[in-house]
């Protein structure tokens, strides 16, 4: 049904504008919508759910475009989010503004994933995934530990006091009110984080229908047959790298400004694993299926943490196991159950959706 | 047209551990010929064209194409020196469109990068509708304009090799190397695969071909060499060459009778 | 006492329990292609078992080794049929799947069995009941345990069994076939899924024995304590060469050695800018660096650019 519907909309100009307004109003009213029936521990992982599509459409351009498993993604959000934490925080009394930090976030982040992208290329797919890994938990390991002779990240502390997001005067923090309307903080936070992921996904897109982005699609598929295209595969898969951090890097500083606080805790590898999750469980490479992923990812587990405890208490009268394992436990068994049934995502693109290895021509196999 | 040498491949020597794959091989390949490279299953006729796209690094002897000795450090440049290649073992990129595949062969003559991309402004609009142009000629020109929008690995064997040589021909190139694009192809295909290389070159574009198919290659080369045990046994017109002792010797009198 | 020797034993005995792990890695990655997310999880559900059935008898008045086999054996048990099961519902169904989805219902099974294990021994960190006769000795000014003597030299017969059934024997060869070419394997009448089920079912019950191991060593045992494991063995299985079950071995033993060096000598390399508090560090930048420059590992085989 989806699909017809989109269809139509190609084909209608007319239609494709009303459905593109009520799209924006649906999504304009969204957090009022959640934040009086929900409430706003709900507003705040609707926000939440807005960084990890930003991250999990970064991670796409590395795994799902260009065909590397880097398991290490999360510390390029670490970057973004630390460099924010440093430059904006009592900790060194620098108090930057935020248009000055975001880019040079994203900078950052994507150096580091040049970095990491350039030792690394001539690897295969799964020492990628194991060198990216610890590459992950280098830089984990360094915030951790960098609190001594010199005190730079504050070590497993982390460093707190951070400024609030501000723009030309107006503070995040606190109720906007713009043209009688009173809009709550976690409101303002939406319509960011909104708006940026947003651009991100019109750059993907962009880059998915570009020189670049077949290029990189090129080298997923094979990546012989694409130096023998002329492609410098060495320079486009750096452009991945890159291209992909700094996108973490981007959602890292939102995150340090929303947050207030970052300490390494908030950059393991299960954080990486998980926007990993998002990427493959909603459909590699496919720009919608990766949104569908970055949400689903973000508000599931904590459905199964608000409804572990209660529903618990409704069927056995009292708490028989303890909530936070529960909703872990399930999680993990969504993550089964989903694959099983749809190993290659909830929503693959077209050109991938029957790709199944064995079933792949044989002509198409390897080896000369 | 025909006659100055476009590749000249001087004493190439390539060996795998102790194994020589080459030794001290020298052929000249001319402009606007249609050359045949032929010789029983591991004479070196793959290494060579390996050697020759880049893909290995050759351990003796220097290859000079067009004028310049070419440094065949790395299969994309192979390529933007107008050398472009299709495989024995079709390799294509079997996600994506026929149309796509052909569009990425494109990507040497072309230029946008991230920016362009992202800004999609004229220039990069023009180029992008001038990638779309030429591939949609070039579908049309290897006979599969209908199935442009097909993934490539849902193409029928025989319209895979056909593809293949549209996205190799994409790179604007002088010289199309031809590794075995008649293996596994029926008489008829094999007929139009004919048609299709003397239409390439007939359009000015050298064409090198390895070949197991004796009579396609004879009938279709200009010259013809031969390699054996990773040397060149012969070089010549395919009338001399099919008479040369050491040549029948090598296949054992067998098909080139 | 010899700092060095010191850490060199110590460094062994951690190598052994990586080399056990790593092995674990290696056989399933050289049958299936597939990096088994979930390996270190066993170890740590082995762990747990052993730990329970030690605490359940230390009061019985057993004699301890027979205390120790029967943890063991339970453990062994419990994990082979954990690993049988991760198998058959995890990864079989998706052998034909695109190459990712199998990682994912990986990550999916660690996420499980480790939140089972929070479930059923809780958050806390469970000490290992002191029932084992601790006696110390010296060797060239170091000290090493009794209980670190049995750690290396049962690893080490373990380890010798493996590779004599892996060499030696007809199930060993059916398993080097169907790493060699499933297919042809099919073909030439070896079933190719029970060799899979047996893969995982010996790498969990070395998983078993490790986990004991670790519990005994540091005489703790917790339900995140896999996590870190796993990632350190698989580090050892790909220094190795993954895929190779020499190179598990050695891949083990030398991230153990490196570990332990690099933690007693870091301060003295960096003028005390960098603490012992870095030894995780050391596995990964080994990784790297041996990466960058050997991508198929220490033994591996030569891997080309076409492959």
């Amino acid at each position: 049904m989806m699909t017809l519907t989109l269809e139509s909309l190609r084909h209608d100009k007319r239609a494709a504008i009303i459905a593109t307004a009520l799209m924006g109003l649906a999504l304009a009213a969204f957090p009022f919508m959640v934040g009086s029936t929900l409430g706003n521990s709900w507003l705040r992982i609707i926000d939440f759910a807005m960084l990890y599509i930003m991250l999990a459409l970064g991670l796409n351009i590395v795994v799902g475009f260009a065909g590397l498993l880097d398991m290490g993604y999360i510390a390029f959000y670490a970057v973004g989010a630390y460099l924010y934490a440093l430059l904006a925080s009592p900790h060194f009394g620098l108090h930057l503004p935020i248009w000055l930090i975001i880019p040079a976030g994203a900078a950052l982040a994507g150096l580091f994933g040049a970095l990491l992208g350039a030792p690394t290329l001539r690897l295969r797919g799964d020492y990628l995934a194991i060198v990216t890994l610890g590459f992950g938990e280098i830089v984990r390991i360094f915030m951790n530990n960098l609190n001594s002779p010199v005190n730079i990240t504050n070590g497993p502390q982390g460093i707190s006091g951070i400024d609030p997001i501000q723009m030309g005067g107006i503070t995040l923090a606190k109720p906007l009110s713009v043209l009688g309307f009173t809009v709550p903080s976690l409101h303002a936070y939406y319509y960011l984080f909104l708006a940026l992921a947003l651009f991100i996904v019109f750059v993907t897109i962009r880059l998915e229908n570009s020189r670049i982005g077949r290029a990189w699609v090129a080298i997923r598929e094979d990546e012989v047959a694409a130096k023998a295209c002329g492609i410098n595969t060495r320079n486009i898969k750096l452009l991945a790298f890159t291209m992909g951090a700094s996108f973490g890097g981007v959602a890292g500083g939102l995150f340090a400004g929303f947050q207030g606080f970052v300490s390494p805790e908030s950059f393991n590898l299960m954080e990486s694993v998980m926007v990993l999750c998002m990427v493959v469980l909603g459909g590699m490479g496919n720009i919608p299926g990766v949104i569908l992923g970055g949400v689903l990812l973000t508000i599931l587990p904590e459905i199964f943490r608000h409804g572990a405890g209660p529903v618990q208490t409704a069927i056995f009268g009292k708490i028989l196991l303890d909530p936070e394992a529960l909703r872990m436990l399930l999680f993990g068994l969504a993550l089964i159950v989903v694959m099983l049934y749809r190993p290659a995502g909830i929503w693959p693109s077209t050109t991938r959706r029957r790709e199944f290895r064995g079933e792949s021509s044989d002509v198409l196999k390897e080896g000369e | 047209m025909m006659g100055a040498n476009l590749l000249e491949a001087r004493n190439i020597a390539k060996h795998f551990g102790g194994v020589k794959a080459l030794t001290d091989v020298s052929l000249s390949i001319r402009k606007g010929e249609i050359y045949g490279l032929i010789g029983p299953n591991g004479a070196g006729k793959t290494t060579f064209f390996n050697v020759l796209t880049g893909l290995y690094h050759p351990d003796g002897g220097e290859l000079i194409f067009a004028g310049d000795k070419l440094k065949a450090s790395a299969p994309h440049l192979a390529a933007k020196c107008g050398i472009a290649r299709t495989f024995q073992n079709i390799r294509l990129f079997g996600n994506m469109s026929a149309m796509e595949n052909v569009m990425v062969g494109r990507h040497v003559r072309t230029h946008a990068g991230v920016i362009g991309a992202v800004l999609h402004d004229s220039r990069t609009r023009r180029e992008e509708a001038a990638i779309r142009r030429r591939a949609e000629e070039l579908l049309h020109y290897v006979n599969i304009a209908d199935r442009a929008d097909d993934l490539a690995r849902h193409l029928s064997y025989g319209d895979q090799r056909r593809l293949e040589i549209a996205r190799a021909l994409a790179t604007d190139p002088k010289l199309l190397a031809l590794d075995e694009p008649a293996a596994g192809m029926n008489g008829t295909e094999t007929e139009g695969l004919r048609t299709l290389i003397e239409g390439i070159r007939s359009d000015g574009i050298t064409v090198l071909l390895i070949e197991h198919d004796v009579k396609l290659v004879m009938g279709l080369c200009d010259r013809v060499a031969v390699l054996d045990y990773g040397e060149k046994i012969c070089e010549d017109v395919p009338s001399v060459v099919q008479k040369d002792p050491k040549v029948i010797e090598a296949y054992l009198g067998g098909s080139l009778a | 006492m010899d700092i060095f020797i010191q850490q060199i034993i110590n460094g062994l005995v951690l190598g052994s329990i990586y080399a056990l792990v790593a092995l674990g890695y290696t056989m399933v990655y050289g049958i299936m292609g597939l990096i088994n997310f979930a390996h270190g999880e066993v170890v740590m559900i082995g762990a747990m078992v052993a730990l329970t059935v030690i605490k359940l008898l230390a009061g019985s008045g057993l004699p301890v080794y027979i205390v120790i086999l029967v943890a063991l054996i339970a453990a062994s048990a419990v994990c082979m049929a954990v690993g049988y099961a991760i198998e058959r519902i995890a990864y079989r169904p998706l052998r034909r799947a695109p190459k990712l989805a199998p990682l994912i219902t990986a990550i999916g099974v660690s996420i499980v069995l480790q939140n089972l294990a929070m479930l059923v021994w809780g958050r806390n960190y469970h000490a290992f009941p002191p029932i084992l006769p601790v006696s110390e000795h010296e060797i060239l000014g170091a000290t090493i345990t009794s209980v670190q003597v049995a750690i290396v030299l049962i690893a080490a017969l373990l380890m010798a069994a493996l590779i004599a059934l892996i060499d030696h024997t007809r199930l060993g060869r059916a398993m080097r076939a169907t790493s060699e070419n499933p297919p042809i394997a099919q073909l030439m009448g070896v079933n190719i899924n029970q060799i899979i089920s047996l893969t995982f079912v010996i790498g969990s019950a070395l998983a078993a024995v490790a986990g004991l191991m670790v519990s005994a060593n540091y005489s703790i045992a917790h339900y995140y304590m896999g996590f870190m494991l796993g990632l350190k063995a698989f580090t050892a299985a790909v220094l190795g060469g993954i895929g190779n079950i020499a190179g598990a071995v050695l891949g083990g033993i030398l991230l153990g050695l490196i570990e332990s060096l690099g933690a007693g000598y870091i301060g003295d390399f960096t003028g005390g800018f960098l603490g012992s508090n870095y030894q995780d560090i050391f596995a990964f930048f080994v990784l790297i660096g041996v990466l960058v420059f050997r991508p198929s590992g220490l033994i591996g085989e030569k891997v080309s650019e076409r492959a």
